[in-house]
């Protein structure tokens, strides 16, 4: 597959929040100001491509060659909630600044479908190596760019006069199926 | 709003009677319209009725038996360690699932998808073990996951009926008119739209009857 | 009963203990799951093939034969189906990288002469309500009895003879690039067996 069109498929055709419906909790938690989403976004890009990293080399080094393929859920679950502990212990060793940035958002992650679901995805459409790792970062990419919008967006709907059913989540997700329907426009571009 | 594992504060455990805890899951503290847990699948795979029910069932089923599981070895399990040894066992329950559809309703494994193996990280299930489940006796914790289940899955069907009858105007597959429905609500979205609405009305509802 | 300590021998011998034996329960759960999976694969394989070929009484799925795709590495399964010992066509288990999201695989017959009998679609990830519409008989009609050497599978927009699926233009080619690939590996790589 090329590459341009796995990263333009993977950050607007098939957007993983809004096409793809992964990371829908931080979506919806975390994007009530611009710069905490962006910093989600940070973090959900380092954990993601380390994730899919690693968690490849077991699928093809471990899982596969052992006939244990059954054992994938377990272990990428496994896999990805120790790697954001460890992530966590380092970044306050070497580089406080960026724990600090980051690290509020760092526990989120492990039960964050879109790291879980982008490191299935790559070994359900048999990517290569640097493919996933592509696709992996592409994805961040594309959940950024959606919680991004979304939070400047919801950042406006706060001062808002709404229907008071319609006040919070309602709205919120109403906008998220507009910004959704915006994003199936890509789809007529390629 | 979701922290990562919601709802401690909610309740007071000591004083509820069996019935409550089994009731309180389905609609007053329904874990979609009002936790707003599980999110992923509920756009996910709601695109049909039948697709709601089908994970919401199997949500179900691994949220009583890891519940069931986690009250058992509670005492076993050092505090620290406990969130891990909470996720092995709620995985495993998931690969179960995951096997048994496999080999039994393939058809809705291949609809489901990737959604089933993404039960392990429902925020719905690893908050019941971990707020419920890690502290209560096994049968209270089976109540808990049954009401709780049972009002996901009844969330699900609801939207899931809700995209089908709009989208293609028919219910568990059944059309009932021969023509083309608001394309729309089966496309993604229409499922973050029907959400909204059907969280607003409930809102309304609930006001109304309070 | 007490709560267990923290203690680094605890939390490893408690985590050891639980892995172990939820490996060892998804072992056994694998194995009493693995005949039906493989079963449930197996008949999803022959109800493909079944509808893209004409009445046939040998079995397919035994008579399996790989053939190389014509200017690649890898290969495809031919699945022949002969009515009294005469080949009446054959379905091609073929697929195309260029779907929005992963692979598009299709179940491709071809009578001998190489005209496509009926396709159907295996798997796919394409966006639901959308690309899934290439599996509906209205899109997948206009491929019936034609023959690729006449019929270009490229999508009009590029040139060639499909009909594009409305807001699914890659699907479309995608389908159509895996019924090519399909035909040229039948052609070329199949006839000799």
């Amino acid at each position: 597959m090329e590459y341009f069109l796995i990263v333009f498929s993977a950050i607007f055709v098939n957007n993983i929040v809004l096409a793809q419906f992964l990371g829908i909790c931080p979506f919806l938690g975390v994007s009530g100001k611009v710069s905490t989403s962006v910093g989600m976004g940070g973090a959900v890009m380092f954990v993601m491509t380390l994730a899919t990293i690693v968690t490849y080399i077991i699928q093809y080094y471990i899982l596969i060659p052992f006939g244990i393929s059954y054992m994938q859920t377990i272990s990428y679950i496994l896999v990805i909630a120790s790697l954001v502990q460890m992530v966590e212990i380092i970044l306050k060793k070497i580089s406080p600044a960026l724990y600090q940035a980051l690290g509020v958002f760092l526990p989120l992650i492990t039960t964050n479908c879109a790291i879980l679901g982008v490191a299935i995805l790559v070994i359900q459409n048999e990517f290569n190596l640097l493919e996933s790792v592509i696709f992996a970062v592409a994805n961040a990419l594309g959940f950024t760019l959606a919680i991004w919008i979304f939070s400047g967006i919801r950042e406006q709907l706060e001062i808002m006069d709404l229907p008071k059913g319609m006040k919070g989540v309602p709205a919120a997700l109403l906008i998220a199926g507009l910004l959704s329907m915006a994003f199936m426009g890509f789809a007529g571009i390629v | 709003m979701p922290p990562i594992l919601p709802g401690k504060h909610l309740w007071k455990e000591e004083s509820m009677t069996n019935k409550d805890i089994f009731k309180r899951g389905l609609i007053k503290e329904n874990a979609v319209f009002v936790q707003l847990l599980g999110m992923c699948p509920v756009l996910g795979v709601t695109s049909t009725a039948i697709n709601g029910l089908g994970m919401g069932l199997a949500t179900t089923f691994v949220l009583i038996m890891s519940s069931i599981v986690v009250s058992l070895v509670k005492s076993f399990i050092p505090d620290k360690v406990r969130i891990p040894a909470f996720i092995v066992i709620i995985a495993s329950f998931v690969t179960v699932v995951d096997l048994v559809m496999a080999g039994f309703f393939p058809g809705l494994h291949e609809q489901l998808g990737l959604f089933i193996p993404l039960i392990v990280v429902n925020c719905l299930v690893l908050g019941r073990a971990e707020a419920f489940g890690s502290k209560n006796t096994p049968f209270k914790a089976v109540l808990d996951g049954l009401g709780m289940g049972l009002g996901f899955t009844l969330a699900l069907v609801l939207l899931g009926s809700m995209r089908e009858i709009l989208g293609s105007l028919s219910l568990f597959g059944l059309k009932f008119v021969e023509a083309d429905g608001i394309l729309i609500f089966v496309l993604a979205p229409g499922a973050f739209i029907a959400l909204g609405f059907l969280i607003a009305i409930i809102n309304v509802l609930k006001k109304r009857f309070a | 009963m007490a709560k267990k300590e923290s203690t680094f021998f605890n939390m490893v011998f408690s985590l050891s203990v639980i892995t172990l034996v939820a490996s060892a329960a998804l072992g056994y759960v694998y194995e009493f799951t693995k005949e039906p999976i493989a079963a449930a694969q197996l008949a999803k394989k022959v109800r493909a093939i079944s509808v893209v070929v004409p009445e046939y009484n040998n079995n397919p799925v035994e008579d399996m034969y790989l053939a190389a795709i014509p200017g690649s590495n890898d290969s495809l399964e031919i699945y022949p189906a002969y009515q009294n010992g005469e080949l009446v066509a054959a379905a091609v288990r073929s697929f195309s990288p260029k779907g929005y999201s992963g692979n598009v695989w299709l179940m491709v017959g071809f009578i001998p002469d190489g005209s496509i009998f009926d396709i159907s679609v295996l798997e796919h990830k394409e966006t639901p309500g959308l690309g899934t519409k290439m599996a509906d008989e209205s899109f997948k009609a206009q491929f019936r009895n034609k023959n690729p050497q006449n019929f270009n599978l490229k999508v009009k927009k590029d040139g060639g003879d499909v009909d594009a699926l409305t807001g699914a233009t890659i699907t479309s080619r995608a389908f159509g690039d895996a019924a090519y690939t399909a035909w040229k590996t039948f052609m070329e790589g199949g006839k000799h067996d």
